[in-house]
């Protein structure tokens, strides 16, 4: 057990299974993030109460669910990084934070271009929307964090400590914001709230959620392969692995 | 800065007990403090200026700084705490006490919290008394001004804890004061929403014992969490350099 | 097929430019990331082996230019 858990952190280790697992990744979530996409705009049923704008729903909900699992995973890694030092949970982290950080992009987006049509104007103060634009900010602190501090295992060591103190915080905010969004405007129209969902729309839901989960699996590999490779350039494992090929 | 004016933090032996390190430490800040008044003036004077932007920017109307005149005291005393953060550890950090401090056999969240109270006492206490007084440039009521008060009170610790983490993080940086806002404004929006929610309560003549508990919570969770993780962070910013 | 025409299904009711923006965002966003992770990763190699091309002409130059006098360490044992 042990063992394993020592060969996890290894990142030569790390490199070689994650090349092994990276097509399928890849080839898998285009396959049903497709099939997710193209089945929900043109097969899934309209939506009763709003039409036809709904159906950014199957891209809206992915990347709004992948940005707060994103925030979770790193906090998980962080904690490694903290407790362990791992140096692959800190290589995550890193890695994997500019996309947190489009990915709740995304979810912003999607989320005010929807607000249109359903709410009239671009961008609303709803409970859901303040915290997602919470979240950016949050992101926005790590990866600002990272860039400043030059030394990397300082670096890697104080974005955990933040990106712990964000994860306690998000709750928090959570439950703030929604009191606050109440207070201010009570009852107003949720977006992807229904009583019952039809299957011929949950399906494709769920398609394009699992789909964007693999193919974010496919990032971090690709992003931490390359942090692996600039961090130990002067190991002789990435010397045989660049020159591989090469007289 | 010479010598005098930067007293030592006597509590070398171990044989000085956590509290009477924790009393040493927050004596030589108010010291310190005291020394220089000018840094002490600085964030009330900009508490002051930030409030009079409001009605020369946006309007001078009586029903708009009654409604809004909450919202803009709890955000410049929100600003006015981020901007005096940069001096909670820089000065030690400079002239090498903060190692001292980090070297000291009693735990060092305990000294942490020392300082922390210690620039609430200087900052964030000041802004409370000064309160009523821009409570009643901005029209608002005795009641919402009690209320305001209340609510500064309990949360202007929340944000001096709050900051101590970023201020940590961000010791020794390069432009740190953006960075530490960008780090803890998010942190910060909790205690705003509660803050300014809870006047908002009361001047719709609500019962508002259930907000300051609230309210009470947040700080009780600062003081048990925030710091620990300061003084993680300060460790870490500590053996970079 | 929930739509009756092609051209239907382009204007989705009047919700099409809502709809389109917000596929086209996602999906350029997206593959700009993408393309933009595997170029970093093949330059960060690219950058691993130039330096390491360097390091050996480096090292085949002082092989067959050896100079006549060196100040290299001298493995004799002195006792």
């Amino acid at each position: 057990m042990w063992q394993f858990f020592h060969k996890l952190g290894s990142p030569k280790w790390f490199f070689g299974i994650s090349a092994r697992f990276m097509p399928w990744l890849l080839a898998g979530g285009v396959l049903l993030l497709m099939a997710g996409v193209v089945w929900g705009l043109a097969f899934a049923p309209k939506d009763y109460l709003q039409g036809n704008s709904y159906r950014i729903i199957f891209i809206h909900v992915p990347t709004a669910f992948m940005a707060q699992s994103i925030y979770i995973m790193m906090a998980s890694a962080a904690v490694v990084t903290l407790v362990w030092r791992m140096k692959l949970a800190d290589v995550f982290v890193k890695a994997v934070a500019p996309v947190g950080l489009v990915l709740t992009f995304l979810a912003l987006f999607t989320g005010a271009v929807w607000g249109k049509p359903t709410w009239g104007t671009w961008w609303i103060w709803d409970a859901r929307l303040t915290s997602m634009l919470i979240l950016l900010f949050l992101y926005g602190g790590v990866i600002a964090l990272d860039r400043a501090i030059n030394d990397e295992k300082s670096a890697a060591r104080a974005v955990a400590v933040l990106v712990l103190v964000g994860v306690v915080n998000i709750p928090i905010i959570k439950y703030s914001v929604e009191w606050w969004n109440t207070l201010h405007q009570p009852a107003s129209f949720k977006l992807t709230e229904k009583p019952t969902m039809p299957p011929e729309m949950w399906v494709p839901l769920l398609l394009s959620v699992l789909g964007l989960y693999l193919i974010f699996g496919w990032l971090a590999c690709i992003r931490m392969q390359t942090e692996i490779l600039s961090r130990e350039q002067r190991t002789r494992w990435v010397k045989e692995f660049v020159m591989r090929g090469r007289s | 800065m010479n010598a005098e004016a930067r007293p030592e933090v006597r509590l070398a032996s171990s044989s000085v007990g956590a509290l009477a390190a924790m009393k040493g430490v927050f004596a030589r800040d108010m010291k310190v403090a005291f020394r220089q008044r000018q840094d002490l003036l600085n964030p009330l004077l900009f508490f002051i200026m930030v409030v009079t932007l409001f009605p020369l920017g946006v309007s001078p109307e009586v029903s708009f700084l009654r409604e809004a005149g909450a919202g803009i005291l709890w955000v410049a005393a929100l600003l006015s705490v981020l901007l005096s953060l940069d001096h909670l550890f820089r000065h030690d950090f400079d002239d090498g006490t903060l190692e001292q401090l980090v070297l000291q056999p009693q735990p060092l969240f305990l000294l942490i919290l020392a300082k922390t109270i210690a620039h609430w006492m200087l900052t964030g206490l000041p802004l409370v008394v000064l309160t009523p007084v821009l409570g009643v440039m901005v029209h608002l009521d005795g009641n919402s001004i009690a209320v305001l008060c209340l609510t500064l009170l309990i949360g202007t610790p929340v944000l001096s804890l709050i900051g101590a983490i970023g201020a940590a993080l961000t010791l020794g940086l390069r432009s740190a004061g953006v960075l530490l806002s960008l780090l803890i404004i998010p942190l910060y929006i909790p205690v705003l929403i509660f803050g300014t929610g809870t006047v908002a309560a009361a001047a719709e003549g609500a019962a508002v014992g259930a907000y300051l508990a609230l309210l009470g919570a947040f700080l009780m969770l600062a003081l048990t969490l925030a710091p620990f993780a300061a003084a993680a962070a300060l460790k870490i910013s500590l053996s970079n350099g | 097929m929930a739509f009756d025409s092609f051209s239907a299904f382009i204007t989705m009711d009047g919700h099409g430019p809502y709809v389109w923006a917000c596929y086209a965002v996602f999906f350029v966003l997206m593959l700009v990331m993408m393309i933009g992770s595997v170029r970093s990763r093949t330059a960060i190699i690219e950058s691993c082996r130039r330096g390491y091309e360097f390091q050996t002409d480096k090292s085949k130059v002082a092989a067959t230019s050896a100079p006549s006098a060196s100040f290299e360490r001298v493995n004799v044992s002195q006792d």
